[in-house]
């Protein structure tokens, strides 16, 4: 179990995973109706949840929302924030997935200083040790891309900082798509035409 | 067929009308003065209830929902009109009350600008209603309101908003009805599993010392017979939360009271006595639960419940059932054995005995002293032989009511649970007087909380709503003394309060009045007050510093409750 990266059941003689803190990410997929971000966002905040990233866009499927959310709070508290979301009028789906369930992956882009990497050859190297990617130099700053874990996007950036060299940084929010080979949303969503018509037939 | 070209308010009274509504609580403003021009010829079958106060509208909504068990429908301008009705929205959340509120907006070229008298009120609505949404188009009329009512009337009911821009309330629209009856993204009524059900028949089959908790859900699933009859065949007690207190008669063999922090002594005790509990409609309040850590520890815990996401959040639940209680409630009865749990059911005699004892039989039948709340609640419920309908206010009034006041029959319950609204009282009896013109309504308030929505006495003179008011007054802002009585030392800061003259303000209004100072008058009063048609002020000069008991202290164990408080 995760309970290293808690603390808070760490030290318990009995693991309880009930309040091991760890860190989530949820998948949630709604109608493209106007107003459902702030609806879901209100969940975490009355539930006193920072959301670490966030990521909307269309999904595959047509005229449905795609929101992916992480989050550090314990699984009782993970159960509670997908059932208030699920709760929502024009929310399809939510769910929950650790780490393990997902390929993921998050960018960023960054603005560095030209000046500080001609001046210290350390820049250089550790962008080469990242495999980070610069697209553009000029005299004043160069840009760099860097795509891949959430922890080697983070040592490339604190890496760099630690060496003046950033002017900018951005991180796009996690992006993900589940492991396993069920369709969560494609099942729901056939289910429902089921019943659809079993109501209107 | 021809379809006809009209305007988005003209719409809205059709469609209106296409849900079956016949009663509407409103007030008009600047933002809504189409619909209300429209309303203007609908008056034959849309019967507009005008009140003093947008709060009022809302509580007459709810009070005429709760009765009826339609979805009731308030009507206001936009900016304060809106605003005004916040707190009967959230009330209708957390108490799953069935409400439509319209109310106008902006138009859509305005939005956003400051304009006069604009609200964003959807944003603001959104978390307390079940939707909120706003009409910006005339074509999404007939949509949008049916879509309200599916919404606003399926799964665990709620209220819910819609925010009317006027420019869709004035441009034209070729109307045809819309009947909204599927949401892909909203499932309003889950099949039950049957892996749930019959987990759940399996311990109710292995209970040896069952006890079922009654909650608002079994009459918002008009699910009281098949109660009864689960109830009947597992030979189990039940103890009702407040909201669901009329759900199974008061003289019911197995009901021994209510559940609670001024709940009754022996099921509070026997909670955490109980081998197997079955929750039925009820989400474990923290009013209801005490502390959390203590409560029910030895049980093994059944959930039935429309709304998924009441599982588990106050309460680790063994065996959760999602699904209308109506219905799983009738197919675990027909899978239970039949059994018998005298010995059980006896053992909470000796409770209640000593509730009756040292608390209710003081409480209602005192011999000397001021007149006492629980003693004016008793007389009237048994004066209405049981079969009234009971609205109360929020505070100590409300505590005795729900205490002494005994049910035949269902949805006779209109008390503000979850939010604790005072003021509701009031409007909510207006409302209730409509959604069940047939039945007494008795309402129950005090001084302070009569004096949050008073301006509905115009609303009561003008409609001879036959509203039974009965005013306990103490003086006091009687809860929160009790309170500083027992946790802040008698530290009675700010509760103690002058009154006005109630007989004047009720004379002013045209309402019949008397006010009674002691014991011998109140039985005459009383009678008075029930034969006299309409409309009636009942004031009752009680005790000042009265205390309702039993009690658990917010946060202490459920089974531990104070019986008498040290002098």
């Amino acid at each position: 179990m995760d309970c290293e990266q808690c603390g808070k059941c760490a030290n318990l003689a009995e693991k309880n995973l009930s309040l091991c803190e760890r860190l989530y990410t949820l998948l949630v997929y709604s109608e493209n109706t106007p107003g459902l971000l702030s609806q879901i966002t209100a969940i975490f905040t009355r539930r006193q949840v920072n959301i670490e990233t966030l990521n909307v866009c269309a999904s595959s499927t047509p005229g449905v929302h795609k929101y992916t959310i992480t989050c550090v709070c314990t699984e009782d508290m993970v159960k509670m924030l997908t059932a208030q979301m699920e709760k929502r009028i024009d929310v399809l789906q939510a769910n929950y997935y650790t780490d393990d369930d997902l390929f993921m992956l998050e960018s960023a882009l960054m603005k560095i200083s030209t000046p500080v990497m001609l001046s210290n050859p350390k820049v250089s190297h550790v962008v080469r040790m990242h495999g980070g990617r610069i697209f553009e130099v000029n005299p004043t700053y160069a840009t760099l891309e860097k795509t891949g874990a959430t922890a080697t996007v983070m040592s490339l950036y604190n890496q760099l900082n630690e060496l003046g060299a950033v002017l900018q940084f951005v991180r796009s929010g996690r992006i993900c798509i589940t492991r396993s080979t069920e369709e969560r949303l494609d099942n729901y969503l056939a289910k429902r035409e089921q019943e659809r018509e079993e109501i209107k037939g | 067929m021809n379809k006809e070209i009209i305007t988005g308010a003209e719409a809205l009274m059709r469609s209106l009308e296409h849900e079956g509504v016949t009663t509407l609580f409103g007030y008009p403003g600047g933002s809504i003065m189409p619909v209300y021009d429209a309303l203007y010829d609908h008056r034959n079958t849309l019967n507009h209830i005008l009140v003093r106060h947008e709060q009022g509208a809302v509580h007459a909504a709810q009070g005429y929902a709760r009765v009826s068990g339609k979805c009731g429908c308030a009507i206001v301008t936009s900016g304060p009109g809106a605003t005004n009705t916040i707190t009967g929205i959230a009330d209708a959340m957390i108490d799953s009350t069935p409400m439509v509120v319209i109310c106008g907006q902006v138009g859509v070229s305005m939005l956003g600008t400051d304009a006069f008298q604009e609200v964003d009120v959807v944003n603001v609505t959104s978390p307390i209603s079940k939707w909120s949404y706003q009409i910006r188009r005339a074509e999404d009329v007939a949509w949008a309101v049916s879509r309200a009512f599916y919404i606003a009337n399926s799964g665990r009911p709620g209220p819910v908003v819609l925010d009317f821009a006027k420019n869709a309330q004035t441009s034209m629209v070729e109307y045809q009805p819309a009947k909204v009856d599927f949401i892909r993204s909203y499932n309003p009524a889950p099949a039950p599993s049957e892996d749930a059900i019959n987990q759940a028949v399996a311990l109710i089959n292995s209970a040896e010392r069952p006890f079922v908790l009654v909650g608002q859900g079994v009459e918002l699933g008009n699910a009281r017979a098949e109660l009864k009859a689960f109830l009947e065949k597992i030979d189990s007690p039940a103890g009702c939360t407040f909201l669901g207190m009329s759900a199974l008669p008061s003289d019911h063999p197995l009901n021994m009271g209510r559940l609670g922090m001024h709940g009754n002594y022996a099921p509070n005790v026997m909670t955490n006595k109980a081998d197997v509990i079955v929750a039925v409609g009820m989400r474990f309040d923290d009013r209801v639960t005490g502390n959390l850590q203590t409560y029910a520890k030895q049980a093994k815990i059944v959930h039935l419940d429309i709304d998924a996401s009441e599982f588990n959040k106050n309460v680790k639940v063994d065996v959760p059932v999602l699904g209308d209680c109506k219905q799983t409630l009738a197919i675990i009865t027909e899978k239970v054995s039949k059994a018998e749990h005298k010995e059980w059911i006896s053992s909470f005699r000796l409770y209640a005995q000593i509730e009756y004892d040292k608390v209710i039989s003081k409480a209602i039948h005192p011999s000397d002293g001021p007149i006492l709340m629980g003693e004016v609640v008793n007389k009237v419920t048994e004066a209405t032989h049981n079969e009234a309908v009971l609205v109360t206010d929020v505070g100590q009034n409300q505590m005795f009511a729900c205490r002494y006041f005994n049910f035949t029959k269902g949805r006779s319950v209109v008390t503000s649970g979850g939010c604790g609204t005072m003021g509701f009282g009031l409007p909510a009896a207006v409302g209730a007087t409509f959604g069940a013109p047939d039945r007494t309504v008795c309402l129950f308030l005090g001084d302070g909380g009569l004096q949050m929505t008073i301006q509905e006495m115009g609303t009561i003179m003008e409609q001879k709503a036959p509203v039974k008011i009965i005013l306990l007054n103490n003086n006091f802002l009687g809860n929160v003394r009790q309170w500083q009585e027992m946790f802040f030392n008698h530290r009675y800061s700010f509760t103690p309060m002058a009154n006005p003259d109630y007989e004047m303000i009720a004379k002013a209004y045209s309402i019949p009045s008397r006010t009674v100072v002691t014991r011998e008058e109140l039985d005459g009063a009383i009678n008075e007050m029930l034969s006299t048609d309409g409309p009636y002020l009942l004031q009752c000069a009680v005790m000042e510093e009265d205390n309702v008991l039993p009690m658990t202290p917010p946060g202490a164990n459920i089974d531990e409750m104070l019986l008498e408080l040290e002098k």
